[in-house]
């Protein structure tokens, strides 16, 4: 369990490096298949994983200067907002619907990186 | 900045935020593409979406603690190992024809998406009552 958790992590950061985009939409699948969470619980599991790793890499990159405090009040404070409405909406969705969705960002996502 | 940058940026940090909730991801996919439209580079616009990202994912993290669908200790552990995979990943950058990892990356997600699609399909024949 532990080592599926920690290959789950390795993946996710190997992918946000490479990619700039946060290993959430690679932690979500990966917990679903590999260790076989419900997708509920492993959206819910994967925002904890990117606040640990997003923290860490946000104080990494004020410490050199590189952070935008105005910027991110700018779009992080609509975000609250927009995470209340959207964890709201999760629980009224069935896992396989939630599965579904998340499979169709998923596809978008990498047909983008494709094609891009 | 024009006048219609700033609540444009709000709006998408509002849909950033939707599908943060959503479906469990950091909403950097809709901040980065933000910034730079802001007029920030590539490194700054990088760093402000991660700070962004954190009161976004905490709120998250918070509602979805009260539904009871948080695992606190399997997500620390990916979180802090992820952390390593990041310092590989940048090594991996450095090394490796970026064009090459992105489109190979591209085609993992959407086979990935092709299988969580077929584990619904199977799942519903297998058990077609259950809604």
């Amino acid at each position: 369990m532990i080592a599926r958790l920690a290959l789950i992590g390795l993946v996710a950061g190997v992918f946000s490096a490479v990619f700039g985009v946060g290993g959430g939409i690679v932690v979500v699948p990966l917990l679903i298949s590999l260790v076989e969470m419900p997708t509920h619980a492993a959206a819910a599991t994967s925002l904890g994983a990117i606040l640990v790793t997003a923290t860490a890499g946000a104080l990494l990159y004020a410490a050199r200067g590189e952070v935008r405090w105005g910027y991110a009040l700018l779009i992080g404070l609509p975000a609250v907002v927009g995470a209340v409405a959207g964890t709201h909406v999760q629980q009224r969705l069935s896992g396989r619907t939630l599965t579904l969705a998340f499979a169709a960002l998923l596809a978008v996502i990498g047909i983008r990186l494709v094609v891009l | 900045m024009s006048g219609w940058a700033i609540p444009a940026a709000i709006c998408l940090g509002l849909a950033a935020g939707v599908l943060s909730g959503v479906f469990g991801v950091g909403g950097g996919i809709l901040f980065v593409p933000t910034l730079l439209l802001l007029g920030l580079g590539q490194v700054e616009a990088s760093a402000t979406s991660l700070l962004a990202i954190v009161p976004t994912a905490a709120t998250g993290v918070v509602r979805q603690r009260a539904y009871g669908n948080l695992r606190p200790r399997p997500a620390l552990v990916i979180g802090a190992v992820s952390i390593v995979g990041a310092e590989i990943g940048v090594q991996l950058a450095t090394r490796l024809d970026e064009d090459v990892i992105r489109r190979a990356f591209g085609v993992l997600l959407v086979a990935v998406a092709a299988r969580l699609a077929f584990g619904v399909a199977r799942e519903r024949r297998r058990y077609p009552d259950v809604s």
